[in-house]
């Protein structure tokens, strides 16, 4: 392919194109782009909520009629300006979104969306009602927005606030996902791991909600001094299934799929509204039918959507390779070696009859290696998830730093200086290696999400990265820092979670089975790597099955069985305990 | 010589792009227990998911001279008589004790067969501790009762080869002694047998066959008793001698 | 309001929360088996409804040839399907089951005399062309993407729902349907006046729940579809495969929709579109159920009526709005009673 077609001059030649309509197209077409702009507002908080939070909403219609008619009300009735009302929509719109999220995103994903219904629904028929809002007839009447003086009173005028609008929000979205908080956003559907990184997923979620309500309230606010006229029709539940709709079949995993999703409905739907009933000869909503069939077949065959396979005809920009230098971030004290870090009493866990652990018992001091170790089943991860917090103790105590943790969740233990990896690998496998280690430096970083969107995190970013950089690099993954995490093989992952533990810069690193998966190598280089941070004073607890691997790095080993402490001591005596042997290799008579 | 059961040859499964075992070739004779041991991690729950037509996965299995990789679905294979007793023995935890037995003859209630009453029966027969709980729920169970449960669920089935995903695994040793008891009677009742075990003495003991399988091939295979007695099998669980691998 | 209006209105509350019941438990066992969130159940409730009112005045079942579309459809699937197994020895009977029989079914209700029928002929021969239609989707738009998160499941039923919609249209137009009830008249319970009709409704409703309750108790195939909403593995490794089961409950959501349908359309004039607010009752109750208990989503489902009900009365242009409120209180009740996670990479 040439290179007469780059992404940039993609981007530029749309632009360019964009601000030519309201001069040379029929008003007609102006009209349906200024709808599109606005569809696209709207559907542009739902590739964020469901392609990136893995939530949804039904209800984003009611969100578009609480802007349209906060701004209905309040200019017509109270003769408020437009510009206030914007600020007063968005406020409602912050306190419904946040008290929707608060009362279902405790529980599973699904209640979101089932909530949103019920909200949609209501809201139609509040809207339908209220004498005060002009019931099923509407309000009519609504002033022109006023800009610096310029009246924006005709369709053409006001396109350019739409777009310009829609635009911003893409950038600001773009700007927040490419940041610490867009990472943690970007991770939300593995909450085990996230939030042993020490991230707020309900937060989190909350946020993105949020920033979808607010894009269709804005998206309502616009809609109504455009149109100088609302009633409920637009604002019904159907209208929330449609701009979901065009969110899943633009792509929720772009941004840019929102605006294609937007532009592919809307045009479709004129071109079907006219078409079909003259082919069938019959009245009906045939372009609801052609939506859902539509939706249904891009869900089975291309869950991305259509975005991504339009892309493939672009050449994409290649993304940034270099990682810029920047100052360390600070690091926290780590205590001298020997003393005790992680103290283990008793600990016992059970999942309904069954004892995983039973009574368990252990210490590690700073500046040393433990291994735990035991046949399959023996109880070592169920061990591992009670000391993060994953899955807290039934009975017992656990202290980390003098602290006792066994009822803090994991994200509050993250807090106090302990990291972990999982057997099962967790990395968000579409992120870079470098984004996926950054996301354990998330507690070492302040800006919120509204900074990052207007890029006033910058400084930090560089730290942050530079720091994941520099982690990765000592755990020997320097050349794979701009790889997809999904392509390197599993070994390498498992070391890509270690690096994504250091990054927090912890005084106590859990490691289930680090070496799993490694060649001989390889496993080399980690145990060299491990007992460097060991000599720098960090505690290390490691669950691994090679016992090569265990016997050469431990200081010490504890061995477990049924749950229980079986043996502990130094690698050789472990190696030769008859008891361990038989625990390991069976010792039944038959 | 007795006639084969099921076969594999060269069998391959992938994660991604992992290779989590590698050319496994292995065979089952009618009436026999044959035991796949090897230390955590070596693929061997992999090959049982893969013989169960759980996992895609490539080379060939032929189940009664049938292939039946990528041909024969789950549901088809437990028709057959191949039924899989999961290391995570996935009980049916709020219903009864009967009431999961009762689903073990699915394939077959779905086929016709109407006797599960007088199968119930000769699984109470083997398993009397699940006679006494008929009427509890399998979630209470304790972790020995739960594992004969697996099984009885499994022998409702009446299967031809019995899988049998680390029987042992959490275990007390009396409870493993007793399991392994029963494993040698159904060899005795004429089931064949696939046992997949950690617990290496204690299947090399009852098994007529076994292969090692280490990081994802098989390392060794012999008759059972002369593994029994091979040091290099204690080296790949332990590594005592310090060699990375006995494959070599 | 007098006592006699209160026990009026208790009655229209049990009469309608009877069937938010019966839809209320096939949406929590859809979900239990399937992890569906069934949203286009309503629309059963519609096209059982209008199809009866079609049937009763003469026409043909308006949605047969949607039945007989989806039959071929799913005769092709499954052909591909079979063919790629290499299982020829199949194909006659998939394409006979699903498109042939349609087809037979099609050309026999032609030739009978619709409009004379004894009334449970019409109500069997309106459920023989909606009900197959739930098994149907279940193949066509679910079945491919089974194993997928509930957010896109959720997201393919509110498309179907959509699809369904716009054919309800299509089919049964603009205008409401409405059928004579199964016995005229009533008669007067102290104070209050009894319609036949509502206690037919509430007999059969708790009819179909006491035949649902003694199918997943008593019955082998009951049992495996609790089986698999309890371990979907260890269901799989019994033989009892998701397919067999995501269809079996499909039929089932269909059948208790369709004939919830029938069941209500002597005493409310359905239209192609009512049937969404009343399948979303049925899921208010199921939520009060947490989308997990039976008996807590039937109980719930009652309370919805009754609140319905007695909503309209005080406040009747709100009644929709207090219905879909009441479960906000729920969910929060919920969200603080247990700390629920969902972690879908965790297998």
């Amino acid at each position: 392919m040439s290179r007469l077609f780059t992404p940039n001059r993609a981007l530029l030649g749309f632009l360019l194109a964009l601000s030519l309509v309201p001069l040379f197209a029929a008003p007609f077409t102006v009209t349906l782009v200024n709808y599109i702009g606005l569809y696209a507002l709207v559907a542009l908080g739902l590739v964020l909520l469901t392609g990136i939070g893995g939530l949804t909403s039904f209800g984003q219609a009611a969100f578009v009629g609480l802007g349209a008619y906060a701004t209905a009300y309040l200019t017509t009735r109270h003769g408020m300006s437009p510009w206030g009302t914007l600020i007063v929509g968005m406020v409602i719109t912050t306190a419904v979104s946040l008290a929707l999220g608060f009362i279902t995103l405790r529980l599973s994903g699904h209640f979101l969306p089932l909530g949103t219904i019920a909200w949609g629904i209501s809201l139609y028929f509040i809207f339908g009602n209220l004498e005060a809002l002009g019931g099923h007839g509407g309000i009519d009447g609504i002033p022109a927005v006023d800009l610096f003086g310029l009246e924006l009173g005709s369709g053409r005028a006001f396109f350019y606030v739409i777009w310009a609008t829609l635009l911003a929000a893409i950038v600001t979205t773009q700007n927040m996902l490419d940041s610490r908080e867009g990472r943690a956003m970007r991770c939300l559907r593995s909450m085990t791991m996230t939030e042993a990184m020490g991230i707020n997923t309900l937060w989190y979620r909350m946020v993105l909600f949020m920033i979808a309500a607010q894009f269709a309230c804005v998206s309502g606010w616009l809609y109504a001094h455009l149109q100088r006229f609302v009633n409920p029709t637009p604002f019904s539940l159907g209208h929330g299934i449609e701009y979901l709709f065009m969110a899943v079949l633009g792509g929720t995993a772009a941004v840019w799929g929102a605006v294609f999703g937007a532009t592919a409905v809307t045009f479709l739907k004129e071109w079907l509204q006219d078409l079909l009933p003259k082919l069938l000869g019959a009245t009906g909503n045939f372009e609801m039918v052609v939506f859902g069939l539509l939706t249904i077949i891009v869900l089975h065959r291309t869950r991305d959507g259509l975005w991504p396979i339009l892309m493939r005809f672009i050449p994409q920009r290649e993304g940034k390779k270099t990682v810029e230098p920047a100052l360390p971030l600070p690091r926290r004290d780590l205590p001298t070696t020997g003393r005790e870090v992680l103290q283990v009493k008793n600990v016992t866990k059970r999942f309904g009859g069954l004892v995983a652990n039973d009574r368990m018992n252990l210490t590690v001091r700073a500046g040393e290696v433990m291994a735990l170790i035991g046949p399959n089943g023996a109880g070592k991860s169920t061990l591992f998830n009670c000391i993060s917090g994953v899955n807290p103790p039934t009975e017992g105590e656990i202290h980390f730093m003098d602290q006792r943790i066994d009822a803090l969740s994991s994200r509050e233990i993250a807090k106090l200086g302990m990291s972990r990896t999982f057997q099962h690998v967790r990395l968000n496998q579409d992120m870079t290696v470098l984004e996926n280690a950054a996301i354990g430096a998330h507690l070492r970083g302040r800006k919120n999400f509204v900074q990052s969107a207007w890029r006033l995190d910058r400084e930090e970013e560089r730290r942050l990265l530079w720091e994941a950089s520099h982690q990765l690099e000592r755990c020997g993954l320097g050349e794979h820092l701009f790889d997809a995490a999904g392509s390197l093989p599993l070994g390498k992952q498992r070391i890509v979670e270690i690096a994504r533990a250091l990054c927090s810069d912890p005084t106590l690193l859990l490691l289930d089975e680090p070496a799993a998966g490694l060649r001989h190598l390889e496993k080399r280089a980690l145990a060299e790597l491990l007992a460097k941070l060991r000599a720098e004073g960090m505690a290390i607890l490691l669950v691994e099955h090679d016992m090569d691997f265990v016997m050469g790095l431990a200081d010490r080993v504890v061995v477990m069985e049924f749950g229980e402490h079986l043996a502990e001591g130094l690698p050789q005596e472990i190696q030769t305990n008859p008891k361990v042997l038989e625990a390991y290799l069976g010792g039944v008579d038959a | 010589m007795k006639p084969t059961l099921l076969e594999t040859q060269d069998l391959c499964v992938n994660y991604g792009r992992v290779e989590a075992i590698h050319k496994v070739s292995i065979r089952i004779r009618e009436g026999d227990i044959v035991t796949v041991i090897g230390p955590n991690g070596a693929g061997k729950t992999t090959l049982l998911s893969a013989l169960m037509g759980l996992l895609p996965a490539r080379g060939e299995v032929a189940y009664q001279g049938q292939p039946t990789l990528g041909k024969v679905s789950v549901d088809g294979l437990v028709g057959k008589g191949l039924v899989l007793v999961p290391e995570k023995r996935e009980l049916f935890g709020s219903m009864s004790v009967a009431d999961n037995l009762l689903l073990g003859a699915f394939a077959r209630h779905r086929r016709g067969a109407r006797d599960h009453a007088r199968t119930m029966e000769e699984v109470f027969a083997i398993f009397p501790r699940l006679a006494e709980r008929r009427a509890q729920e399998a979630g209470t169970l304790s972790g020995g009762e739960r594992q004969m449960l697996a099984m009885g669920r499994a022998l409702m089935a009446k299967p031809t080869l019995l899988m049998l995903d680390e029987p042992s695994l959490g275990l007390a040793p009396l409870i493993v002694k007793e399991i392994f008891r029963i494993v040698v009677q159904l060899k005795d009742m004429g089931v064949s047998v696939l046992l997949v075990e950690q617990n290496a003495r204690a299947a090399l003991q009852v098994a007529d066959y076994g292969y090692v399988l280490e990081n994802g091939s098989v390392a060794l295979e012999s008759d059972a008793r002369t593994l029994l007695n091979d040091p290099r099998v204690i080296e790949s669980y332990l590594g005592l001698g310090g060699s990375h691998s006995i494959a070599a | 309001m007098d006592f006699s209006v209160a026990l009026l209105l208790a009655q229209d509350g049990v009469t309608n929360g009877a069937i938010y019941a019966l839809l209320s438990l096939a949406l929590v066992l859809v979900f239990a088996v399937t992890r569906v969130i069934f949203i286009p159940q309503g629309e059963f409730v519609a096209y059982g409804a209008l199809s009866m009112a079609a049937i009763n005045a003469g026409f043909l079942p308006p949605t047969m040839w949607l039945v007989v579309t989806l039959g071929i459809a799913v005769a092709v699937v499954e052909s591909v399907a079979a063919l790629r197994e290499g299982a020829t020895a199949r194909l006659p009977m998939i394409v006979f089951r699903n498109a042939v029989l349609p087809i037979l079914a099609v050309i026999a209700v032609r030739y009978l005399p619709l409009k004379s029928l004894a009334y449970p002929l019409q109500v069997a021969i309106a459920l023989a062309f909606v009900v197959p239609l739930g098994p149907q989707i279940y193949r066509l738009a679910f079945q491919p993407v089974a194993e997928a998160t509930v957010l896109l499941l959720l997201i393919v039923s509110v498309a179907v729902h959509f699809m369904l919609v716009g054919l309800g249209l299509y089919f049964f137009g603009a205008e409401g349907g409405r059928t004579p009830a199964f016995t005229d008249g009533g008669f007067t319970l102290g104070p209050t006046y009894v319609q036949f009709q509502t206690l037919w409704i509430v007999g059969i409703a708790a009819l179909l729940i006491a035949g649902l309750a003694l199918f997943f108790e008593r019955s082998i195939y009951g049992k495996a579809l609790r089986a698999t909403a309890i371990n979907r593995t260890g269901a799989r490794l019994m033989g009892i495969s998701a397919d067999l089961a995501g269809k079996l409950c499909f039929t089932l959501a269909a059948l208790v929709g369709a004939f919830s349908g029938i069941l209500i359309a002597p005493i409310t004039t359905i239209y192609y579109d009512t049937g969404f607010l009343i399948g979303l009752k049925g899921f208010v109750g199921a939520i009060i159920g947490g989308l997990a208990s039976y008996p807590l989503a039937a109980a719930g489902a009652i309370l919805v009526g009754l609140l319905e009900s007695y909503s309209s009365f005080y406040a009747s242009a709100y009644k929709e709005v207090i219905v879909f409120t009441l479960i906000i209180p729920v969910l929060l009740w919920q969200s603080l009673a247990k700390h629920h996670v969902d972690d879908e990479d965790e297998h």
